[in-house]
């Protein structure tokens, strides 16, 4: 499903419309079905600098039954096969000058890349830099890959990941979500990875199987996509939404085979029921996912304190309280739990009209980033996603014009899908995304808002 | 030697579902029985994740059936999301078919024939059944069997303007003519139960049930459907002032009258439903036990010769049940006497406190006694939420059970309900 302009401009018509006009042309995004391979074609691996991970980045791929390319040579010499992804391994950078092996591998590479082709540089993080000059070359990957995302047409994403020392552990799973269609819309992002223990063997087709996953405010829109992919996943979801909206929610619940609580997450008593609830009946929780939140949008001159408070306390501080209270209550929140909270590109760049709303979803950044050092010590991550322009019933009512920019400007030329969120998410709740904790990880296509 | 049942167990109640209660002709007024008893089986699938389970057996009924409701227990099972090799059966006895249901279900349970069942009851008087008059459906078979189109032109010519009226549905007794809030204000003078009582019970009613609602009683109780999320018979701003204002409606001709409609339930649509299990299944599925229905006693009274009101056959039922299990009035910490009119909730009490009554009708050494008022109807009851026939019991029955789960182990509850036909049907809960 797309948007109806992304049809329009496949459509036979369309295409040519759009072309002689010159307006965008956004693809239609690959994205994950259950059972596909994690590619469409070979992945190209190379390296610039030392290049210490491109042993780990081969045996994952091999595992994932992922073909790997040598790198294409500069004269155009081929290897086989279109490659699906290109995947550049730039650890071990000493100064700006070993970036001229990455433009040596990455452009002739990144040119025959299929469409809705994958980019991925790995590095080190800049801020463990012994030399300026380091820092630099290393700071330098941040721009490379956030224009080459620009560049690249036909639906095709360019991400870079921070691989500190002693963290190359956690790298399957972020590769594997970097390469496949369950990041089709994550786009331009810089993620940093941490050393975690990750538990091996893990089953690809449903990476949360007999694992216990709360996603409030379920019962319709992005909530609902996000419970239907962790079910998908193997996941045992509660569905949780206030009781007026407890209709829906039966019906999610009962579509994917998992329970109904309605609860109201701003009560007092929320958290305690919360808590007693899935002690009861579940013996605990493996994933909480933080998704219920609401708009109340006025100028903040015209803003009353009902409009503000309400939407502090659902997009905010509900989910510091629920999380307290898992924390606090014992053995509830499983060792190796994750918790992934919904935030929002309005968090990052603001919004005219939403000075609530960003307020609340910024401070979900805050408070991941806070939290992050205290789960790592369980075994445990805290995450968060900030959406961008996602096509759902709440922008569907949005005026013709702003919603049609919102979902052009970024670098894929489309809004994204409730899906695409929810793939996220579930990603980030896999027992082997461990090394990623305390990150905040734009589902937005590289909008141009808060870049 | 023939094989004997296994020692006998209590069912316990692991929960239970309902859709708002909504007055008639209101939110619900295009629903069917079955939409709404379907839509409560499938919130009470999604509550406890039985998506595609079998349980033992649904058993549900409806008071106002249309000819099309055939089977309308198991149909709705066919139309939800549990499995289709859940079997289900109809029961019917009026306002009581909601708790006999239950007792039904707890019976197979703690006869160990099975494991888990559900119990419900669904009524709508917004799309009541309407029939054609007897002489019209007399022609109108004849048209049918007709086979030449002379034998249809001869049956259609029968048809009279006189014919067409359909045959209303009235609210009640066949056998004496008279609405059940006629007979009710027959007993409310018999036993001289005052206007003002009557309005304080009804204003209580609906505060307690508004407080519940306030603080999340009902969250795990009931299910919105078609827009609506709570009873929409509640007011949280009753007062007995308000209610003094007015007018009666039963007990017509007589100038003391004291039956309004706000101290009458009023007409209403809804369905509810309660899932019921052994201790064992609810273990092994991981649900909780909220408490068990220890027991459980039928009576019915001669209303129409025997000068006993129509709905005083709860009255008779208690002392039987209480002997039975060696309890007194007073050993509950929650009475929920179901609200057909609150005098009605009155009169019985004072029967019960009454020496000559309890001696020479109910025969009784000594009377049953009060009940303490701060006990009785704690999450309001049928005068607020209002109430669906053959729903009430379903309410009534997880209601009172998560009230004995939230006041810890070893409460006991006692529920009583009036039903039409001059019968009561009465049940111990216990946590």
């Amino acid at each position: 499903m797309a948007d109806w302009y992304t049809n329009f401009a496949n459509s036979g018509l369309g295409t040519t419309i759009t072309k002689q006009l010159g307006l965008p042309r956004p693809a239609e995004l690959r994205r994950y079905e259950p059972g596909e391979p994690l590619l469409p074609g070979p992945v190209v691996v190379g390296s610039a600098g030392q290049g210490r991970l491109r042993d780990t980045v081969t045996a994952v791929l091999r595992d994932a039954g992922v073909t790997v390319q040598s790198p294409v040579t500069a004269d155009g010499g081929t290897d086989g096969e279109k490659p699906g992804a290109v995947v550049l391994d730039a650890t071990g950078l000493t100064g700006p000058a070993d970036l001229a092996a990455a433009h040596d591998f990455l452009a002739p590479a990144i040119k025959r890349l299929r469409r809705s082709g994958r980019v991925l540089v790995l590095a080190d993080p800049p801020s463990d830099a012994d030399s300026p000059a380091q820092a630099a070359a290393r700071q330098a990957v941040d721009g490379l890959v956030r224009s080459i995302a620009k560049e690249l047409l036909n639906g095709s994403t360019a991400n870079a990941v921070y691989v500190p020392e002693g963290a190359e552990g956690s790298l399957a799973s972020p590769l594997r979500f970097f390469l496949s269609g369950r990041s089709a819309y994550v786009d331009g992002q810089l993620l940093t990875l941490s050393a975690a223990d990750v538990p091996a063997g893990e089953d690809d087709g449903k990476p949360l199987a007999g694992r216990v996953a709360v996603v409030t405010g379920a019962a319709r829109g992005i909530g609902a996509a996000i419970a239907k992919v962790m079910a998908r996943d193997g996941a045992h979801v509660v569905a949780v939404d206030i009781p007026a909206a407890g209709d829906n929610l039966a019906s999610v619940a009962n579509e994917i085979g998992g329970t109904a609580f309605q609860l109201d997450i701003t009560a007092d008593d929320a958290p305690q029921r919360l808590v007693e609830h899935l002690r009861e009946r579940h013996g605990g929780v493996d994933v909480v996912v933080h998704n219920a939140g609401i708009t109340r949008d006025k100028l903040l001159v015209n803003m009353d304190a009902a409009r503000w408070n309400t939407v502090m306390a659902v997009n905010l501080q509900a989910q510091l309280d629920l999380t307290q209270a898992l924390l606090d209550a014992d053995g509830v929140l499983k060792p190796d739990a994750r918790i992934v909270c919904v935030s929002s590109q309005s968090g990052i760049a603001g919004n005219r009209g939403q000075t609530n709303y960003a307020a609340s979803k910024a401070g979900v950044i805050g408070m991941v980033r806070a939290w992050a050092p205290e789960f790592a010590k369980r075994g445990a991550t805290i995450n968060a996603v900030a959406p961008g322009f996602i096509v759902t019933e709440m922008t569907a009512k949005m005026p013709f014009g702003t919603r049609e920019i919102g979902s052009r400007i970024n670098s894929l030329q489309q809004g994204g899908l409730p899906v695409d969120v929810a793939e996220t998410i579930a990603w980030l709740s896999q027992p082997g995304s461990a090394g990623v904790n305390g990150q905040t990880v734009r589902v937005c296509g590289q909008s141009l808002l808060g870049a | 030697m023939a094989t004997q049942n296994p020692a006998t167990r209590k069912a316990a109640i692991v929960g239970g579902n309902r859709i708002p209660f909504a007055r008639s002709n209101s939110a619900y007024a295009q629903a069917s029985n079955q939409d709404m008893l379907t839509a409560t089986l499938d919130g009470l699938v999604a509550r406890f994740g039985l998506q595609g389970e079998s349980v033992g057996e649904v058993v549900a009924g409806a008071v106002l059936k249309h000819a099309r409701d055939f089977n309308l227990t198991r149909e709705s099972v066919l139309g939800s999301r549990l499995a289709p090799t859940t079997p289900a059966y109809d029961v019917q006895q009026a306002c009581g078919t909601g708790l006999e249901a239950a007792i039904l279900v707890a019976n197979k349970i703690a006869l160990g024939q099975i494991e888990s069942g559900i119990a419900g009851g669904v009524d709508t008087t917004s799309d009541a059944p309407l029939a054609v008059s007897d002489d019209l459906r007399r022609v109108l078979i004849s048209l049918n069997n007709a086979k030449t189109v002379q034998d249809r032109l001869k049956a259609l010519a029968r048809i009279r303007p006189g014919m067409i009226a359909p045959d209303m549905p009235r609210n009640a007794e066949p056998r004496t003519g008279l609405a059940m809030g006629d007979h009710a204000a027959i007993t409310a003078k018999e036993w001289q139960i005052g206007r003002e009582e009557q309005d304080e019970l009804a204003a209580r009613s609906h505060r307690n049930m508004a407080a519940a609602y306030d603080r999340g009683f009902f969250d795990d109780l009931v299910t919105p459907f078609l827009g609506l999320a709570r009873d929409n018979n509640v007011r949280p701003d009753s007062s007995v002032e308000k209610l003094a204002k007015l007018k009666p409606v039963f007990g017509k001709g007589d100038p003391d009258a004291t039956m309004t409609a706000g101290n009458s339930t009023p007409l209403t649509d809804g369905a509810s439903a309660v899932l019921l299990a052994s201790d064992e299944w609810a273990e092994a599925k991981g649900l909780p036990v909220l408490a068990h229905l220890v027991d459980a006693q039928t009576a019915a009274v001669d209303y129409v010769h025997g000068g006993e009101g129509l709905l005083m056959a709860p009255v008779y039922a208690v002392p039987v049940l209480l002997a039975r299990n060696g309890l007194s009035l007073q050993d509950f910490d929650f009475y929920e006497i179901h609200e057909a009119f609150a005098s009605t909730v009155l009169a019985t009490m004072k029967a019960w406190e009454d020496p000559a009554y309890c001696k020479e009708k109910l025969g009784l050494d000594a009377p049953l006694g009060s009940i303490d008022r701060a006990k009785l109807n704690v999450h309001g009851s049928s005068l607020a939420a209002g109430h669906p026939f053959a729903a009430t019991g379903g309410r009534i029955v997880a209601s009172l059970a998560k009230t004995l789960h939230e006041a810890g182990p070893g409460k006991r509850g006692l529920i009583s309900i009036c039903a039409a036909g001059g019968q009561g049907v009465v049940a111990v809960l216990e946590s």
